[in-house]
């Protein structure tokens, strides 16, 4: 089963998207020519990440003549944060659990 | 964001348990105890003893990193492509101990798989908490 994290997660586990989708979160719109030219990668590799980060919902492309620009869609990752306070709840429920045994411990 | 910083978050439990440190220190460490509130397990008190902890879901593999009786316990929690370290804070109060545990270090190891990056993924939500704040 599919669910939209495992696309989320998917999508941004490769280190160059990921840098790209770092770059776009942090310095604002941006062509395709501008994440080039200091990603360390050819243009049409830089394009295809794009194209997956844009599947994924985690980009939008603007097209305005000859460019496109693309920026960061910082609504997408609302379900990976949730994935941090699942950890959080994890650790919550062991200390229940764990309080529980130390009321039923001997002394 | 930089690299440095998107490189841990911590994940922090505090809570204020109605018994001494000496009686939570015993659930911290015996494995027939540890069984009870967290999972199965091969745990020794002793620096460098390699554990696992294993459930239904998956084990967890661990080594002890520190051992201060009644007071600190500390051990690395890698397991899914987490690579993390646990550690246990106790501190008495007049009504008992307040109980800290601190996970820190999850790190996303680029060879591993989708499933190494769901569970590594973590060292970058608090940059990306920081970003989502601002941009509101």
């Amino acid at each position: 089963m599919t669910t939209p994290h495992d696309v989320l997660f998917r999508t941004l586990a490769d280190p160059t998207r990921r840098a790209l989708f770092e770059r776009l979160c942090r310095e604002g719109e941006q062509t395709v020519g501008a994440l080039t030219a200091r990603a360390g990668v050819s243009q049409p590799a830089v394009s295809k990440h794009l194209a997956v980060l844009k599947q994924a919902g985690l980009v939008l492309d603007r097209p305005e003549g000859r460019q496109t620009h693309y920026s960061a869609q910082l609504d997408a990752l609302a379900p990976l944060i949730d994935w941090t306070r699942q950890m959080a709840g994890f650790w919550e429920n062991r200390f229940d659990q764990l309080e529980d045994l130390l009321r039923r411990m001997d002394q | 964001m930089s690299t440095t910083a998107a490189e841990t978050l911590s994940v922090i439990v505090e809570r204020e348990v109605g018994f001494p440190p000496e009686k939570v220190w015993r659930a911290l460490t015996q494995p027939h105890l540890i069984a009870e509130w967290l999972m199965k397990n091969d745990f020794q008190p002793v620096v460098g003893h390699s554990f696992s902890l294993s459930a239904e879901w998956g084990a967890v593999d661990c080594r002890v990193e520190t051992v201060e009786a009644n007071r600190a316990l500390s051990y690395t929690w890698e397991g899914l492509g987490l690579e993390s370290v646990v550690t246990w804070t106790l501190t008495p109060t007049s009504t008992g101990t307040r109980l800290r545990m601190e996970q820190v270090g999850f790190r996303l190891d680029q060879q591993m798989a989708y499933r190494g990056a769901t569970a590594g993924w973590p060292r970058f939500f608090d940059n990306l908490e920081q970003v989502l704040a601002r941009a509101d």
